[in-house]
Order: structure tokens, then C-alpha cells, then sequence
């Protein structure tokens, strides 16, 4: 099926399987899809390195009584070896993290979560909107009253506003 | 390769199955390239348990994909660019399979010329692994037992027998399945402790050992139930495993310290340097091997009793 001559076809096979792995981390929104991705990026990886310590016609390097002339290069295999296994731990933790944030947001799909977060953010600030002009109006009650017209419009708008009433405030305190 | 189509799926459980595919035939493409030892471990690993993590992960969250809205063309054109320039810097690597290669220059022959007399193990790999490069596995071995500890932090482990699912309800009193299950579990650990003490002679070691044999009881829970299988292996028990495994890898270190050695020179554990290195070896193994069993079931352990609460 694939001849072993020598080349660079297994870099070319590993290029792409990086390649592939790197499209779906970035392009892909489901946080599961990513890790799989992820796990493809990896094994691209894993492939690259046993290519680099393989001879061709060498043996697997396991002394026996027949002795070879060759035998591929034991440093990539036990590097692999103890990476795969560092990877299974590495992604279960992804994983946990995927369950956890399912379970806050309902979801694993990035830009939904995106938007909650958009949603959550908007809400705090209107509620810290709320605070602040109940502040205001604790301590200026002597004074006159401003500022607290446009409560609950455009975030933009609310944000600045926020930010006069809290000098406003601070003035108000010296 | 072809299971590189996985990515256009949107049926995230066909993804998973076939990322498992996938796994195996790169174990195959590592045996075809004399990697044993690699072979092994990716088909224990990436064939077995992360598709079985993967599938738990499901569980608890959604099976079908969202449709992208984004435009993928951004993407395409970052990861074009990328895949150009590793194309073109490979055209410049050295040749596949050729002896004279750079990576067969410099420590290798020394690790296959000496490496039968000064660590008098007959599989490289694990003389490499476990004696000219012990440091580096024992780092290893503290970030699995740290992935582990991130999953407990962040799923937990309920470790109460009255609310645990007997495992009917899961997947019904299938009398065949029961059957076939019974007889392969002790074929399965009987070779996990195989693998994890020829590992010297033969392809295996202690992190392969570790995931056979959280493999078999990974099968068992999964057919017989979580009642059944926690009784047999309860997970508070895992954690003291976990911590034991990695302190029995630290402990030989030390102890070859205090009998005037280097941290982790196996020749102080005994009068003749290569019965010492037999030992450490077959130590640090048995460390590996406790410390990667009970991480990879705890793990399975906090996926499967996160779907119980739900």
C-alpha cells in the first residue's frame, strides 16, 4: 500500500495530519471536536518523531541472540511512549474541563458560550448600573438629582454613563 | 489516514469512533516502523481509553454538533500558509530510513552498544526509559499523577455506596455479554501483570501495564456496574495507589541518594551494579505501573459518577 522507500513521504503524511489538526482546533466551534483535533495535532506529532529514529531493513530495538545490523533508535520510541500517556491524562483533564463548562452554560458549542458570557457581562453591568444609582441618589438626596434618565439603554452609552456617575460620585464625596 | 474525514462530521459520537479507527492503524503504522514498545502503548491508550473518556465526555454533554456559522476561508488560508512552510522545511530533512541520519549519530549507539552490558536489560526502550532517562520518567509520572488530581479538583469522586447504579439499567442483564466479559477480565489483568514484569525482555513496561489494567476494570464496571466495581476496587483507595506509585518511583531515587549514589543510579541497590540495575528497574516499573493504573481509573471512575448526578 505505501512503500517504505526512502523519502519524505511520512513527513508529507505528517504535515498534513498536523495541518488537519490545527484547521479544526481553529476553525471548529464544539470544545469536544476541538480536543479531537487536538489529539490528531498530537499523533501527527508521535509519527513524526518514530519516523525520524526508524532504518530502514533496522529491528525493533529489543537485543535478541541474532544480532541485526541496525536497530531503530530506542530515544523517540521511549520519548512517544511516555508522551502518549501523558496525552490521555493531559485530554481527560480537557475533558473535565468540557463537562464542567457544560454543566455552568448548558452548552459546548464556543460561540454560544460566547454569548453568555456577552449576556452575563451586560447583565452584571446593569446591575451594577442599578447600584451605583442608588448610591448616587442615597447621597445626593439633598442635592439635585441627575443623571439617572437613560438607565437600561444601549450598553456603550450605559458604560460611560457608569463611568460619569462614578466621578460624579467621588466628587460628591469630597 | 482516511479516518482524517472525521473532521467534517457533525455526529460527534462518529467522530469518537472513528478518532478510535484512527488510533489503531496508527499503532499499525508504529509497528511497521519497529516501534513495539509504541505500538503497544497507543493501542492500549488511544484505541481503549480515550475513546472510552471521550464517549463519557459525550454522555454528559451533547451528541450532535452545532452547524459553523463562521466563515471557514480565514482558517483554510492560516493553516495553507502553515502547511507550506513545514512542507518546505522538510523538504530539507534527512531521508526516511537512512542509517546516516542525524538522530542515529549521537547518543544512540551508545544506548544500543553499551546499553545491554552497563544496564544488562535486553528491550532498549525500557533500559532507556527506566535507567538512562529516569529523570524524565519520573516527571512524567508526577504529571499524570497531576492530571489526575486536576480531574478529581474538578469533577470529584463520590465515593457513597447507597447511591451507586448497579449497572443494570445501563445496559440490561445481557447474559452473553456478562459471559464473554467474565472469562476475558482475568485474561486481561493476567496480562497487564505480564506486561508489566517482562517489560525487561520483552515490548512493555509499567505504563503499558498500568492501562491494560485499568482497562479490564474499566470493561468490568462498564458491563457489571458501578456497584460491583467499586466494591471490588473502592476509588479512595485509588488515591492512596496513585500517591503510593509515584513515592515508590522517588523513593528508590532517594534511597540510592542516602547509600551515597546519584538520585535515581539503581547501581546502589545492590552488590553488583547490573543486579542493581535489574531491581531499580523492575522498582521504578512497578511504581509507573500502580501510579498510571489508579490515575487512568480514577479518571474513569469521576467521568462515569459525573453521568450518576445528572
Amino acid at each position: 500500500m505505501i512503500s517504505w522507500s526512502p523519502g519524505i513521504f511520512n513527513y508529507l503524511i505528517v504535515v498534513f495530519l498536523m495541518m488537519s489538526g490545527f484547521y479544526v482546533v481553529i476553525a471548529q466551534g464544539n470544545l469536544i471536536k476541538k480536543l479531537v483535533g487536538l489529539g490528531l495535532f498530537q499523533t501527527s506529532v508521535f509519527i513524526l518523531y518514530i519516523s525520524i529514529g526508524y532504518i530502514a531493513g533496522g529491528q525493533a530495538p529489543i537485543i535478541t541472540d541474532e544480532v541485526a545490523d541496525y536497530y531503530s533508535s530506542p530515544l523517540p520510541h521511549v520519548l512517544i511512549l511516555t508522551a502518549i500517556v501523558v496525552g490521555v491524562a493531559t485530554t481527560s483533564v480537557g475533558l473535565a474541563l468540557v463537562v464542567r463548562i457544560h454543566e455552568a452554560y448548558g452548552s459546548v458549542e464556543e460561540d454560544e458560550i460566547h454569548a453568555r458570557d456577552w449576556a452575563d457581562d451586560n447583565a452584571l453591568m446593569e446591575a451594577e448600573l442599578e447600584v451605583i444609582a442608588a448610591d448616587n441618589r442615597a447621597a445626593e438626596s439633598g442635592n439635585e438629582s441627575k443623571g439617572n434618565d437613560n438607565k437600561g439603554k444601549d450598553n456603550r452609552q450605559a458604560d460611560n454613563h457608569s463611568e460619569n456617575e462614578t466621578t460624579s460620585k467621588e466628587e460628591g464625596m469630597q | 489516514m482516511i479516518a482524517v474525514s472525521a473532521i467534517r462530521l457533525t455526529d460527534l459520537f462518529a467522530v469518537v469512533m472513528l478518532f478510535g479507527v484512527y488510533s489503531l492503524l496508527t499503532a499499525a503504522l508504529f509497528m511497521d516502523l519497529d516501534a513495539v514498545d509504541v505500538a503497544f502503548t497507543e493501542a492500549a491508550v488511544g484505541a481503549g481509553v480515550t475513546t472510552v473518556l471521550m464517549l463519557s465526555s459525550l454522555h454528559l454533554t451533547k451528541r450532535w454538533e452545532a452547524t459553523p456559522r463562521r466563515n471557514p476561508a480565514v482558517s483554510l488560508i492560516v493553516v495553507g500558509v502553515t502547511g507550506a512552510a513545514l512542507v518546505y522545511a522538510m523538504l530539507d530533512a534527512p531521508l526516511l530510513g537512512d542509517p546516516s541520519d542525524p538522530v542515529h549519530q549521537h547518543v544512540s549507539p551508545r544506548y544500543i552498544e553499551q546499553g545491554p552490558t552497563e544496564v544488562g536489560v535486553p528491550n532498549l526502550v525500557t533500559a532507556v526509559l527506566a535507567s538512562y532517562r529516569g529523570y524524565d520518567t519520573f516527571g512524567e509520572t508526577v504529571v499524570i499523577f497531576t492530571a489526575g488530581l486536576a480531574v478529581l479538583l474538578l469533577l470529584g469522586v463520590r465515593d457513597d455506596p447507597r447511591k451507586l447504579r448497579s449497572g443494570m439499567d445501563l445496559v440490561g442483564d445481557q447474559v452473553i455479554l456478562r459471559s464473554v466479559v467474565k472469562v476475558l477480565i482475568p485474561l486481561i489483568l493476567l496480562y497487564g501483570l505480564y506486561v508489566q514484569f517482562h517489560g525487561d525482555f520483552g515490548a512493555g513496561g509499567g505504563f503499558q501495564a498500568g492501562v491494560i489494567f485499568a482497562t479490564g476494570f474499566i470493561l468490568y464496571e462498564l458491563v457489571f456496574g458501578e456497584k460491583v466495581a467499586r466494591a471490588v476496587v473502592p476509588p479512595r483507595w485509588l488515591h492512596r495507589l496513585a500517591a503510593i506509585g509515584v513515592l515508590i518511583y522517588g523513593g528508590v531515587g532517594v534511597y540510592s541518594m542516602l547509600a551515597g549514589k546519584a538520585f535515581l543510579d539503581y547501581s546502589a541497590l545492590a552488590e553488583d551494579p547490573i543486579d542493581g540495575q535489574h531491581l531499580g528497574i523492575l522498582l521504578i516499573e512497578l511504581g509507573v505501573g500502580i501510579a498510571v493504573f489508579s490515575v487512568v481509573l480514577l479518571i474513569f471512575y469521576a467521568f462515569s459518577g459525573r453521568s450518576r448526578q445528572q
